[in-house]
């Protein structure tokens, strides 16, 4: 067996950790697009009336953990998942996984991680980390977001896997079963997992019920940014703005809300699965990340102050109307992909 | 996003690690690439500090008038809300609502002090010796 290298650098946190937890169980195809495709990471949401940190709850991908998720089951791989009520525990269960050479994933808050820098520790606890082994009460540690691997002390990592607050990770703990390792995955498994992901994904971004979900929900959010103005004032609403550009862009996204990452995926499919429509629908993808990236540009004129009339408003909204189209458009695509009949 | 258009802007990420991309090379086919850091986001990140510095001073006033105990300052400082803070110090909300004032911090015993120095992470001494 070839033992695979410890880090792999990932532009979101969960995907990178899928890959390096998947690779190390053999299927050395994963990479970071095809994690993210297969666990349908794509997703948008605006909940209404309830605020995160001060700002609109807005979201890009899909719920924290569904990506390993997803991705075990449609690879045929057995996975463990696990919480702990007392800290002890946690700890000690992650110890002894260690010891039998496991590669472990752990939901961690990023508060207290001392290896990122100070700007970037809010109180977000979904993020994610392979922990690789323990020596002498220090943790080698492969942030995926990180360009090396990095080490944290054993009551730094406690402290980490018990940070509070929204979606307290409550010393969680994953990792893929060894049991299910097979010597060799065949091709046909993995044009499932992809054509299972992208259904999923379809039905998830069209057919979610409800204004404020899917690629209804960007025309959703494009319609409140409008009345922001009026509604909150200049300067509450340039704080909403910013706090879009910060889950759109930040480190964590790949850039452009995640769109990007996804036709990156598409790309690959296409390949994968010989069908036009996919590439095409890649294409629909990379144009709406660029917009994005567009309207996040528009979005610092107006929380910097430099151009803050109405008419720039309207633009950022019109600009919204338009990514909800051409997202809207891609995935009516991928919908009408006339797939091959797996068993 | 095209891969000669990768932003390398300074940022907060410097001297810890650069971010990876995924970018059209010439060829239109997606490759990674690494980015410093883009204008756009440290703006909108420094933007959301400097309402964390606003809120600061709010907080200052509000503990200077006598409107809230210092524990409310330390609150603040460290990003955290009634709820967070009540799940860290492991106080129901009620409680901590009640010593974020005044009064209830007069009420304050070894074990509240403790509680409410681990979840600042910092020591008794310093939370009791506090510079606002």
């Amino acid at each position: 067996m070839q033992q695979q290298a410890e880090h792999i650098q990932s532009a979101h946190c969960e995907n990178g950790v899928v890959v390096n937890l998947l690779r190390d169980h053999g299927l050395a195809f994963m990479n970071e697009p095809l994690a993210f495709g297969i666990g349908s990471g794509l997703f948008y949401i605006h909940l209404p009336v309830l605020k995160l940190n001060n700002g609109p709850a807005i979201t890009f991908r899909t719920m924290p953990g569904a990506i390993f998720k997803r991705s075990c089951r449609l690879l045929d791989v057995d996975y463990v998942s696990r919480r702990f009520s007392q800290p002890a525990a946690a700890e000690a269960y992650l110890d002894k996984l260690l010891e039998q050479g496991r590669r472990v994933g752990c939901q961690v808050g990023v508060f207290n991680l001392s290896y990122l820098p100070v700007e970037y520790r809010f109180h977000f606890n979904a993020h994610n980390i392979v922990v690789l082994g323990k020596e002498q009460g220090v943790y080698r540690i492969s942030d995926t977001v990180m360009e090396a691997p990095v080490t944290l002390s054993a009551p730094e990592l406690l402290k980490a896997r018990y940070a509070q607050g929204l979606y307290a990770p409550k010393g969680h703990v994953y990792y893929v079963d060894a049991a299910s390792r097979r010597e060799k995955t065949d091709e046909a498994l993995l044009q499932k997992a992809v054509q299972r992901g992208i259904k999923r994904n379809v039905r998830d971004m069209l057919y979610i019920p409800g204004a404020f979900a899917g690629v209804s929900g960007i025309k959703y959010t494009g319609k409140k940014i409008e009345k922001w103005r009026e509604q909150l004032g200049l300067k509450k609403a340039g704080r909403y703005l910013g706090h879009i550009v910060r889950m759109q862009e930040e480190i964590g996204t790949g850039g452009g809300g995640f769109r990007f990452l996804y036709a990156a995926f598409l790309e690959q499919a296409a390949d994968l699965l010989q069908s036009e429509k996919l590439s095409l629908a890649s294409d629909d993808f990379t144009r709406a990340g660029d917009l994005w990236r567009q309207s996040a540009v528009l979005m610092a004129g107006v929380f910097k102050g430099r151009h803050t009339g109405q008419e720039r408003f309207n633009e950022i909204a019109a600009l919204f109307y338009e990514i909800s189209d051409i997202e809207k458009q891609g995935f009516q695509r991928l919908a009408k992909v006339k797939w091959k009949e797996g068993k | 996003m095209k891969k000669e258009e990768v932003p390398q802007d300074a940022s907060a990420l410097q001297g810890y690690t650069r971010e990876l991309c995924y970018v059209k090379d010439e060829d239109g086919k997606f490759v990674t690439s690494l980015s410093s850091g883009w204008e756009v986001k440290a703006q909108a990140l420094e933007h959301a500090w400097d309402e964390v510095e606003e809120q600061l001073e709010e907080a200052r006033t509000l503990v200077r008038v006598g409107k809230r105990s210092p524990l409310y300052f330390f609150m603040k400082k460290n990003l955290m809300n009634l709820s967070i803070l009540s799940n860290y110090s492991g106080f129901g909300r009620i409680l901590v609502w009640f010593h974020l004032r005044p009064l209830g911090y007069r009420f304050l015993g070894a074990k509240g002090w403790a509680r409410y120095a681990e979840a600042f992470n910092c020591s008794v001494e310093d939370l009791k010796n506090h510079k606002l």
